[in-house]
């Protein structure tokens, strides 16, 4: 009778016995069903590949090798006249130091009776560069150790470090003039004496960056120091500014160009690429405005106005979410439209734009590229700042800048730093994602 | 005086407007809070406005303008030197160096400024180089002129600034101050100063875009006049050299951001929207509770952990699989950076960008429309293919749009993963470079902001500008559209 039944084909047999059709409809809804799961798994896996390559990587960047040395601190050498005078003291430079480095460990060798083909000036090659420096730092701060024989735990050289932690090995050293394999015989064997020792490494997280040649000193405090200036002048600047422009377009704006014009812009400027901000920072505060290159207050306001528009739009939808109820009841009895806000919409909203304030901040953390265009890469941060003023005018790097800068080096020792210094610039991320989702868990309130 | 001691004058002036104010409206009142028509502390807080307001502004007004009239003032001295061919920009630059160190030298006492003039110009970069101030060349004689005319117009600027600002502001409290009085609508006065300041901080939101906008617009003119347009937009070299002779055209720039941002999106969007699929129609409430924030937790990273990603990671994996004596055996690829490495990762990173969009825009799918295609006997998955994505489409579009512009503008996977070489090639293993990596390699370093070879950076970020506000402009209208369509 109707054209459909021409169409299907006439069902014959049982309907509990699934005919070729559904058959491959079914299979067709697996498939569709398997992509689906393959694909967050894909993505899943993605996550985990990263994770794993941070960890992995970056551990090692936490322990660091030092070699124990009893270093007799001869008067003869450092302090020629034996009246301890600062100044004098203060003359011999590091060079002055080395051949007490060169005997203490020839005498530590003899001591341990290791036979090794390495005489003074070869060995000292275990050792980092900064050694001398540390024991000098040390006398210059105590003279009274002069003519004692102090024991100092001396930073290894990265080679010696690698070779620990399986960077390094035998092969790969055949090419490298620093060390030798007579080298890595003599470390095996003053480890198993226990005079060389792998160890937590706090200078990683406290100390300041190293020369190219000493990968093994480099540590992210200083950068993170800039970090912190840098948000502070974030959180300073956007928090206030994008409270009040969200206030104003979300309860007092009118319709009409302005307020539109308003925020178009403000959503096409949270879409414009990071880099252009940095453009715009050298332009107009580095260019222009003559402010200090390299400096963390350049850098915060250059990370204000790429954070702005995030916190608008999160605090606009706190706002959002406060009920019309409470403005009218604060209306009603008599409050003006600005007490209404400032006395209940405003507080009511907080702990969503606290949250919204904290996301922005962790996104301006990480951010690396406007960095690059304001100077806070190839600056080698080893002092710390002064004080306040210093901390924001004087040249600085940041965590993600000082990664960027490791990453970059010839060394590959420096890409366990950049690696390590991730898992840093992350546990913040982490600690700052942490507190918003408490915050909005703790405060979150259904109308 | 520094800036921020007038400005901190400027708020203990305000502070005493507030308690003057406050106290006299209270005694106009008689002690009777009735009699007024604002509360208290509306009085106090009219002075403290009408005090710091506009003092406050004057002086942001004066800092800004005070180094332009100083340099007008100071020019003609220097012009006769000009004119034999010296840099105006160095030269001044210089004047404003011996200035300063002038001044240090004239309060730690060591040089007056009487004892400058009569010192011969010659020994004047000695001294300066004794109090810590380099000077870029010799001193000449118009040059120790200008710097002293410099610190004489800048030390009379800035105490005319003093005055004029501390003027301002016990002028302001004493006007807010002479209105406490009952009849006085004081709240309305503070209302109305407070929407001001709510308006100047959602106009910063425009004024940072007409930033960006002057800034490149300036420079990419600057530029354009140093170096023909039809060449920058249409040449195929792109090889610069500081010392003169640039080609500079953007097409092989353009070429490889494309190239790395197709090869991110064909990685993100099938994973990013069957990702999205699954959890939005078919996977349990538990399912979803973790997996999506785990999926967004990819965009939560920081681009330099992927950029490292690719340079340590994918980038040697590669190497490995596709170099000479890799597992495949095909040595299509040289080194490890290369748009393949920097086109993975960025899909990786993109990812969470398709699919949570993606899964607002499935979940916003009218529930009917499912019920009446399931009811007619379909499958889930048809129902999903035949009936909820092509309702999704635009929106998935709009998605993949914001996607693609994420991609262009990224910046440093592709510094760390995608190489320096600017070519032409068809070869996804070959390294290529990109707009945003140029931008970076032209702009970092002591370039000077007059070389064809520094400004062509500013003509490269108009043109990433301008396409990825284009890109976005077009997906927030897709996507505002379809919104529409449904609520």
């Amino acid at each position: 009778m109707t054209d459909i039944s021409n169409d299907t084909p006439a069902r014959g047999g049982s309907l509990l016995v699934t005919d070729a059709r559904t058959k491959r409809r079914n299979r067709a809804e697996t498939r569709f069903k398997a992509y689906g799961i393959a694909a967050l798994a894909v993505g899943m896996a993605f996550l985990v590949a990263l994770l794993w390559a941070i960890l992995s990587n970056g551990l090692t960047a936490f322990s660091q090798t030092y070699v124990q040395l009893d270093v007799p601190l001869l008067e003869e050498k450092l302090d020629k006249d034996g009246d301890r005078d600062p100044d004098k003291i203060a003359k011999v430079s590091t060079f002055g130091y080395k051949p007490l480095i060169e005997a203490a460990l020839t005498d530590l060798v003899a001591r341990e009776g290791i036979e090794t083909e390495l005489d003074g000036k070869a060995l000292t090659k275990i050792l980092s560069d900064s050694a001398a420096a540390k024991i000098r730092d040390r006398v210059l701060a105590d003279p009274s150790l002069i003519g004692q024989t102090v024991s100092f735990d001396l930073l290894a050289s990265s080679r010696v470090d690698g070779y620990l932690k399986g960077r390094v090995s035998r092969e790969s050293l055949a090419r490298d003039k620093n060390l030798d394999a007579a080298h890595l015989d003599l470390v095996d064997t003053l480890r198993e004496a226990g005079a060389v020792e792998k160890r937590f490494n706090l200078a990683f997280i406290t100390g300041a960056d190293a020369s190219d040649s000493r990968p093994e000193q480099a540590g992210i405090g200083v950068a993170m120091l800039g970090s912190f200036f840098m948000m502070l002048v974030v959180l300073i600047l956007s928090l206030p500014i994008g409270v009040a422009a969200s206030i104003y377009l979300e309860e007092f704006a009118p319709q009409n160009r302005l307020t539109d014009l308003i925020e178009v812009n403000i959503s096409n400027l949270a879409a414009v690429p990071s880099i252009v901000f940095g453009i715009l920072g050298l332009a107009v505060f580095i260019q222009f405005m003559h402010l200090p290159q390299s400096a963390p207050l350049v850098g915060g306001l250059v990370l204000t106005l790429m954070t702005l528009p995030t916190i608008i739009i999160s605090t606009r939808a706190a706002l959002k979410s406060v009920p019309p109820s409470i403005r009218d009841a604060a209306l009603g009895v008599g409050a003006s439209r600005m007490q209404a806000v400032t006395h209940h919409v405003l507080p009511l909203a907080m702990p969503g734009i606290l949250t919204g304030t904290i996301l922005g901040l962790a996104q301006a953390l990480g951010e690396t590229a406007p960095l690059l265009l304001i100077g806070m890469v190839g600056y080698i941060a080893t002092n710390y700042p002064d004080g306040v003023a210093e901390g924001f005018l004087a040249p600085n790097s940041a965590m993600p800048a000082q990664i960027y800068e490791w990453a970059k080096r010839a060394d590959p020792a420096f890409y366990e730093r950049a690696w390590g210094g991730i898992i840093v610039l992350l546990a913040f991320l982490l600690a700052m994602n942490l507190i918003a989702v408490l915050l909005r868990r703790r405060f979150e309130r259904r109308w | 005086m520094p800036p921020i001691w007038t400005a901190l004058i400027v708020l203990v002036i305000a502070a005493a407007g507030f308690v003057l104010a406050r106290a006299r409206a209270r005694g106009a009142a008689r002690r009777e809070a009735r009699r007024l028509h604002s509360l208290l502390h509306y009085y106090g807080w009219t002075a403290a406005i009408y005090a710091a307001g506009p003092a406050l502004l004057l002086l942001a007004l004066w800092l800004v303008a005070q180094p332009v009239v100083t340099r007008s003032l100071t020019w003609p001295v220097l012009q006769a030197e000009a004119a034999e061919g010296a840099v105006p920009s160095l030269m001044m630059a210089d004047v404003q160096r011996l200035a300063a160190g002038l001044d240090t030298a004239a309060s730690s006492g060591r040089l007056s400024p009487e004892a400058a003039r009569a010192l011969p110009p010659e020994e004047l970069r000695a001294v300066m180089a004794d109090q810590g101030v380099a000077l870029g060349s010799d001193v000449t004689p118009a040059t120790r002129d200008a710097a002293l005319r410099w610190q004489r117009v800048s030390g009379l600027g800035h105490l005319l600034r003093d005055i004029a600002v501390i003027g301002l502001a016990l002028a302001g409290a004493a006007w807010g101050i002479s209105r406490a009085r009952p009849d006085i609508r004081a709240r309305n006065a503070v209302e109305r100063a407070m929407r001001g300041g709510l308006i100047a901080a959602a106009l910063i939101a425009i004024l940072s875009t007409v930033g960006i906008v002057l800034a490149l617009i300036f420079n990419t003119v600057e530029f354009f006049r140093l170096y023909p347009a039809a060449e920058f937009f249409f040449g195929t070299t792109w090889s610069p050299s500081f010392g003169g002779g640039s080609e500079l055209g953007i097409l092989p720039l353009l070429w490889g951001t494309l190239y790395i941002s197709i090869i991110a999106l064909i990685v993100a969007v099938p994973i990013g929207l069957f990702a999205a699929i699954y959890l939005a129609e078919y996977a349990h409430r538990n399912v979803r509770s973790w997996a999506k924030p785990m999926l967004e937790m990819l965009a939560g990273i920081p681009t330099i952990v992927y950029g490292l990603f690719a340079l340590l990671t994918v980038g040697p994996l590669l190497v490995e699989a596709f170099g000479r004596g890799g597992w495949l055996g095909l040595g299509w690829m040289q080194g490890g950076t290369a748009v393949m490495t920097a086109g993975l990762v960025m899909g990786i990173m993109l990812i969470p960008f398709v699919s949570s969009l993606s899964d607002d825009i499935i979940n916003a799918v009218p529930q009917s429309l499912r019920d009446g295609s399931l009811g007619l006997g379909a499958t889930r998955s048809e129902t999903i293919r035949q009936v909820v994505l092509p309702a999704a489409l635009p929106g998935i579009v709009g998605a993949v749009l914001l996607a693609a512009s994420r991609a262009i503008g990224e910046t440093m996977i592709v510094v760390l993963g995608a190489g320096a070489a600017a070519r032409l090639s068809m070869n996804p293993f070959d390294a290529m470079t990109t707009v945003t990596a140029k931008i970076v390699s032209q702009l970092t370093g002591d370039a000077d902001f007059s070389s064809p070879e520094a400004l062509v950076a500013f003509a490269l970020g108009m043109t990433l500008f301008v396409i990825t506000l284009a890109l976005n402009v077009v997906a927030l209208w897709i996507v505002r559209r379809y919104r529409e369509q449904y609520e």
